[in-house]
C-alpha cells in the first residue's frame, strides 16, 4: 500500500512539472511581469541578496514615477549557471515578459541563450564579461559597463584624481584576483595603459592571487618589496578585506588603494570589519549621483523598506538593478503591449534621462549595450562610499596621498 | 585542523568530508561568543571545544556508526548531505554576510630583527601545538588512549579482546571535532567566516594529511607546516595564483611514491 | 519480458516529451538527461570495475575545452572536435589510471588522487591563455531555429534529442558491457581483486579499460556541454561541485546497475526543483532552505536505502536486478 501510494505521489509531483504546455498567445494586458533572476544563495548570496533590495523597492518607486503597474516574479539561481538556465526558462514558461538579472557573467551567458531562444527581453543588470554583447543577440540588453569600459573610466579618473589632489606618483604595484573579472580587467588595463600617457605611473610588478585564498602574506610580501608608491587593486570583497589586514600587519602604507574598477572596498563588510582602517580607499567604479533627482527617491523608498540599512552600500547592485526594471517599465509604457518582440523594440528605443547612475542617457546601441555610463571616484570617508570625483557629483573632497603614509 | 582528520580516519577509517563545515560551525561559535560575551576566541575553545565532543560523538554514533562497513562512495555520500545541511543551515540562521571577530592583537605583529611575526598566527600555531601534544600524550599514556590505537591498528583484535569499539571509535569522532572546535577558533582571528568556506579547508586538510601521514599525529604538523612553506615559496617564485596547483601536485607525487605520507605507517 | 515492455514504454515516454512538455520542463529533462548519461559514464569506473572517481569533472572539462577550444579557434565543428576530446581524456584516464594501478593505490587513496588532478587541472586552465583562461570561452551560436547537427546548432529540442541518443547508447553500450566477458571480470574484479588475479585474470588490463571506456564517454558529455551551455569558464566546469553532481545519481540510484543512473538522476532533479516549487507554493522563500531539505532527503536515502534506490525499486516491482 505504502509504495503504492509513493509511486502515485511520484506521478503527480512529474507530471505537475512537466505538464505546462507552451503559452499560447500573450494577452494585451495592464501589467509588466518582471521575472527578476539572482544568485540569493550560494557563494554569490550576499550580492543577490544586495541587488534584491533595488528590485523590491522598483514596483513602488515606478508606480509613482511612470503610473506603471509591475509584478515581481522572483527566482533564485543558486550561484549555479544550470539552474540559472532552468529557472529563466521558468519564468519565461510562467509569463514572465522581460527577465532582469542576474549578476553574474557565466549567468548571464547562460540566460542570454534561453532568453533569444524564446524571444523574451532580457536586461542585464550587472555583468561585466564583454562577449555577452558581441554574440549578436536580438533580446539580450546591458545597462552596465564591460571591462573595457571599466576600465578606460577607471584609469581616466585616477588621473584625475592625481591632478585634483596634485600628486605624482611614479610607479604602482598592481595586485589582481586571478578570475574572470579581474582577468578581464587586466586585459583591460594592458590595452589602455600604454595609450594613456597623462598618467604618471608606471606598474613596476604584477601580482595575481586565487579569490579563493584565505592567506595573502606571501602576496602582500612581494607587492611590499616592490616598493611603490602606491597599490593599483582589482579584488573582491573577502580578498579585499584579508588584504587590507595583511598589510597592517606588515606594516606596509603605500600613498594609496586605487582600484580601476572592482567591487570590495565600497562594500559594507569591508567597513564592519575593518573599521578605521577601510578609511581612504578609492574605488574608481559605476556609481549613482548622490544628486539626482532620482537618487533621492529611489534613497527615500529604500530606507522605508530597510529602515536598519543605508543605500550607499548597496549604490551598485541596488541602482542597477533598480534601472534594470525602469528600463523594462519605461518601455512597457511606450510599447503599450505585453508582446515581446513589441517590449524588445520599444527597448531598443529606450532613451531615459532622468537616471539615477552617473552618466549620458539610458540609449542601447545596436549591439544592445549602453554606452556613455559613467564611473565615478568612490573614496571610503567616515565610513560610508563617497563621492569625490566626478565634481560635479562630488560631495566631499578627494584625499591623497593618505594621512599615514610613509615613504619607504 | 589536519589533526582531527588525520585522527578520525586513521583509526575510524571514515573520511570525513564535512570536516571543513565543522570547522565553520565552530568558527560561527566563536563569533556569536564574541558577540555575546565578549569572549576572546582562545579562550572560548574550552567551551566550543567540549560542545563539539559531544556533538562528534553523537554524530559517529548516530549517523556514521553504520557506514564503517558500507563502501567508501556510500561513506562520501553521507558526509556530503551532512556538508550540504550544514552549509544552508549556517546560511539560515546567520544569512550570507561575513561574520568576524575584532581584536585588537588581530592586526599586531612580533618584530624580530627585520622579520615580522604577526600575533595572531603566532597563537594560532601555539594552540595547534599544544593540541598535538595534547592528542599525542592521550594516546600514548592514557588506557582510553591505548584501546583507540587498538582498534586502528587491529579491528578485530580490539572486538576480541573485548573493547568496546563503537564507544571508541565515537569518542576519537568526539576528539576530532575537539580539533576542528579549536583550529575553527583560532582560525576566525585570521580569517572572516561564511557559511561556504568549508569545502576549501576540507580539500586544503586533505592534501596536509596525506602528505603528512595518515594516523600520525607528528605527520598532520609536518604536512602543515611543509604545505604552508611551499605554497609560499610557490607563491614567490612562480605566480601567486597557482600556488595551489602546487599543492596538489605535490599531493599527488605524494600519493604516487609515498601514499603512506612522510611520518605516517603503512597500513 | 516485464522489464522489457516497461523499458520500451519509458523510452517511449521520453521520445514523445518534447510534444507535451512545456519549455521550462523541457530544460529540465535535458539536464536530466545529461545528468543520467553522465553518470552513467562515471558507473562504468565505479560500478563496474570498482574505482571510486571524485574528479570526473577533469573528463567533462577537457573534452567540452577540446571541442570548444577546436571550434572557437578553427570553427571545426563536434563532430570532429568529439574525437580530439575522447583522446585527450582516454590518455589522461590511462594516465591516472597507469599512475594508479602500478602503484597500488586504491580505494580512498585513489578518490584523493582523482580530486587532486581535478584540481589541479583547474587551477592550470585557469593560467591557460589558449583557452581564455578565468575569462571564459564563449561560443558563437549561428543559429538556433533549424536543425543545423553538423555545427550541433537548433531549437533545444534538437538539444534533448542528442542527449536522448546518447543515453539510449550509453546504456545499450553497458548492458552489452555488463553481459560481455568484461563485465564478468569486473564483477570478479571488484568482489575481490586478490582472489581475481589468483585466477589468472590480468586486472591492470581490465581496470585500465574501465577507465578508458568511462573517460572516453564522459568526454563526450562534456562535448556536448560546450555546445548546448556555449561558455566555459575552468572554475565552472572543473570544480570538485561538479564532481559530486555527476556522483550523486548514480550513487542514490544505485551504483553498479545498469539503471541506477538514470533513476538518480530523474529522482534527484525533480527532487530539487519539486522542493523549490513546494516552498514556492508555501511562501517559504528564504535563501538556503531548499538546500537543507535536499540535503536531509540525500541523508535520509544514504542511511536507509545504502545500495541506491533502484535495487529497491527493482525487489518491490519483482524485476530481476
Amino acid at each position: 500500500m505504502k509504495r503504492r501510494q509513493f509511486n502515485a505521489g511520484l506521478a503527480v509531483a512529474g507530471l505537475s512539472v512537466l505538464a505546462n504546455p507552451l503559452n499560447i498567445a500573450r494577452a494585451q494586458s495592464t501589467r509588466l511581469k518582471v521575472g527578476v533572476i539572482l544568485p540569493r544563495s550560494g557563494y554569490l548570496g550576499f550580492i543577490g541578496q544586495s541587488c534584491q533590495k533595488g528590485a523590491d523597492l522598483a514596483p513602488g518607486v515606478i508606480k509613482d514615477m511612470l503610473g506603471v503597474d509591475i509584478e515581481l516574479m522572483n527566482a533564485d539561481f543558486e550561484s549555479n549557471v544550470d539552474t540559472a538556465r532552468t529557472r529563466a526558462e521558468r519564468l519565461i514558461q510562467e509569463g514572465a515578459n522581460v527577465i532582469v538579472g542576474p549578476f553574474d557573467s557565466g549567468a548571464a551567458a547562460a540566460i542570454a541563450q534561453v532568453a533569444e531562444q524564446r524571444g523574451c527581453p532580457f536586461v542585464i543588470n550587472i555583468a561585466a564579461a564583454p562577449q555577452i554583447t558581441e554574440q549578436g543577440y536580438k533580446f539580450v540588453f546591458r545597462n552596465f559597463q564591460t571591462a573595457g569600459d571599466i576600465v578606460r573610466n577607471g584609469l581616466d579618473l585616477i588621473g584625475d584624481l592625481f591632478q585634483a589632489t596634485n600628486t605624482v606618483p611614479r610607479t604602482a604595484v598592481y595586485m589582481h584576483v586571478n578570475d574572470t573579472f579581474g582577468q578581464a580587467m587586466t586585459k583591460g588595463i594592458g590595452a589602455v595603459m600604454p595609450m594613456r600617457t597623462q598618467l604618471p605611473f608606471k606598474i613596476v610588478d604584477t601580482i595575481s592571487y586565487d579569490p579563493a585564498a584565505k592567506d595573502l602574506t606571501v602576496e602582500v610580501s612581494k607587492a611590499k618589496a616592490s616598493n611603490a608608491d602606491f597599490l593599483l587593486l582589482v579584488c573582491r570583497l573577502n580578498d579585499a578585506i584579508i588584504l587590507r589586514r595583511e598589510m597592517v600587519k606588515q606594516r606596509w602604507n603605500p600613498m594609496g588603494i586605487v582600484s580601476p574598477g572592482s567591487p570590495g572596498m565600497y562594500e559594507e563588510q569591508y567597513y564592519k570589519t575593518l573599521g578605521k582602517l577601510s578609511e581612504y580607499s578609492i574605488s574608481n567604479v559605476p556609481w549613482y549621483n548622490p544628486g539626482a533627482k532620482l537618487t533621492k527617491i529611489v534613497e527615500k523608498a529604500f530606507l522605508k523598506q530597510n529602515p536598519k540599512d543605508r543605500l550607499e552600500f548597496h549604490g551598485l547592485n541596488a541602482g542597477f538593478t533598480f534601472e534594470a526594471i525602469l528600463i523594462a517599465a519605461d518601455a512597457f509604457k511606450r510599447a503599450r503591449s505585453t508582446d515581446p518582440k513589441a517590449l524588445a523594440d520599444a527597448i531598443r528605443q529606450t532613451n531615459i534621462t532622468e537616471k539615477m547612475m552617473l552618466g549620458g542617457p539610458i540609449k542601447f546601441n545596436a549591439k544592445g549595450q549602453v554606452e556613455g555610463i559613467g564611473s565615478a571616484c568612490v573614496q571610503n570617508r567616515n565610513l560610508l562610499p563617497t563621492v569625490v570625483l566626478p565634481a560635479t557629483a562630488a560631495t566631499a573632497k578627494p584625499v591623497f596621498p593618505v594621512p599615514d603614509y610613509k615613504k619607504a | 585542523m589536519a589533526l582531527g582528520l588525520s585522527v578520525i580516519f586513521g583509526v575510524v577509517r571514515v573520511v570525513n568530508f564535512a570536516h571543513g563545515e565543522m570547522m565553520t560551525i565552530a568558527m560561527y561559535a566563536a563569533t556569536v561568543l564574541f558577540a555575546a560575551l565578549k569572549l576572546d576566541p582562545f579562550l572560548s575553545i574550552l567551551p566550543v571545544a567540549a560542545a563539539f565532543f559531544v556533538f562528534g560523538y553523537v554524530l559517529q554514533s548516530a549517523v556514521i556508526n553504520p557506514f564503517i562497513t558500507r563502501p567508501e562512495h556510500s561513506q562520501f555520500m553521507l558526509l556530503v548531505a551532512v556538508a550540504i545541511i550544514m552549509v544552508n543551515g549556517l546560511l539560515l540562521v546567520f544569512g550570507p554576510d561575513a561574520r568576524n571577530v575584532q581584536l585588537d592583537y588581530q592586526l599586531e605583529s612580533f618584530e624580530i630583527g627585520r622579520i615580522l611575526i604577526d600575533k595572531a598566527r603566532l597563537y594560532a600555531a601555539g594552540a595547534a601545538v599544544l593540541a598535538a601534544l595534547g592528542l599525542f600524550l592521550f594516546f600514548k599514556k592514557t588506557l582510553t588512549g591505548k584501546a583507540i590505537r587498538a582498534c586502528a591498528d587491529n579491528h578485530l583484535g580490539a572486538l576480541v579482546v573485548g573493547l568496546d569499539v563503537k564507544h571508541l571509535y565515537s569518542l576519537t569522532f568526539g576528539l576530532g571535532a575537539m580539533c576542528v572546535a579549536i583550529a575553527g577558533c583560532a582560525m576566525v582571528l585570521l580569517v572572516d567566516v561564511t557559511p561556504p568556506l568549508g569545502p576549501a579547508y576540507t580539500l586544503l586538510a586533505f592534501v596536509i594529511v596525506i602528505v603528512g601521514g595518515l594516523g600520525s599525529m607528528g605527520g598532520a604538523l609536518l604536512g602543515g607546516v611543509l604545505i604552508g612553506v611551499s605554497e609560499a615559496m610557490a607563491g614567490l617564485f612562480i605566480t601567486p595564483s597557482a600556488k595551489s596547483m602546487f599543492s596538489f601536485g605535490l599531493l599527488i607525487l605524494v600519493l604516487l611514491f609515498r601514499p603512506q605520507g612522510l611520518l605516517g605507517r603503512k597500513s | 519480458m516485464k522489464k522489457t515492455a516497461s523499458l520500451a514504454i519509458f523510452f517511449a515516454f521520453l521520445l514523445l516529451l518534447p510534444w507535451f512538455a512545456g519549455s521550462y520542463a523541457l530544460s529540465v529533462a535535458t539536464l536530466i538527461l545529461y545528468l543520467a548519461y553522465t553518470g552513467q559514464a562515471w558507473n562504468v569506473m565505479m560500478g563496474f570495475a570498482g574505482q571510486l572517481s571524485l574528479g570526473h569533472s577533469l573528463y567533462v572539462g577537457v573534452g567540452a575545452y577540446a571541442a570548444g577550444g577546436l571550434f572557437f579557434h578553427y570553427g571545426i565543428g563536434p563532430w570532429a572536435g568529439v574525437w580530439l576530446a575522447m583522446l585527450l581524456c582516454v590518455a589522461l584516464g590511462l594516465a591516472i589510471g597507469f599512475l594508479a594501478f602500478r602503484f597500488g593505490i586504491s580505494g580512498v587513496y585513489f578518490a584523493l588522487l582523482t580530486i587532486a588532478f581535478a584540481e589541479f587541472t583547474r587551477i592550470g586552465f585557469d593560467h591557460m591563455q589558449w583557452t581564455n583562461g578565468p575569462g571564459g570561452m564563449f561560443l558563437k551560436v549561428a543559429q538556433r531555429d533549424s536543425w543545423d547537427l553538423l555545427n550541433f546548432r537548433g531549437p533545444p529540442f534538437m538539444y534533448y534529442y542528442a542527449i536522448l541518443g546518447l543515453c539510449a547508447l550509453a546504456f545499450l553500450l553497458c548492458w552489452y558491457l555488463l553481459k560481455s566477458k568484461a563485465g564478468y571480470y569486473w564483477q570478479a574484479i571488484r568482489e575481490n581483486e586478490e582472489a581475481a588475479q589468483a585466477l589468472g585474470i590480468n586486472t591492470f588490463r581490465w581496470k585500465m579499460l574501465a577507465v578508458a571506456i568511462s573517460a572516453a564517454m564522459t568526454s563526450v558529455s562534456g562535448v556536448f556541454f560546450a555546445f548546448y551551455y556555449n561558455n566555459l569558464f575552468p572554475h565552472e566546469i572543473f570544480n570538485i561541485g561538479r564532481s559530486i553532481e555527476i556522483i550523486l545519481g548514480p550513487v542514490i540510484g544505485g551504483v553498479g546497475t545498469l539503471f541506477g543512473p538514470i533513476l538518480g538522476a530523474v529522482m534527484l532533479t525533480l527532487l530539487s526543483d519539486g522542493i523549490t516549487e513546494a516552498l514556492a507554493a508555501l511562501g517559504l522563500e528564504i535563501p538556503g532552505i531548499k538546500q537543507v531539505f535536499y540535503g536531509l532527503v540525500l541523508l535520509a536515502v544514504v542511511m536507509f536505502l545504502p545500495n541506491g534506490i533502484w535495487p529497491y525499486l527493482a525487489k518491490k516491482l519483482k524485476f530481476h536486478a
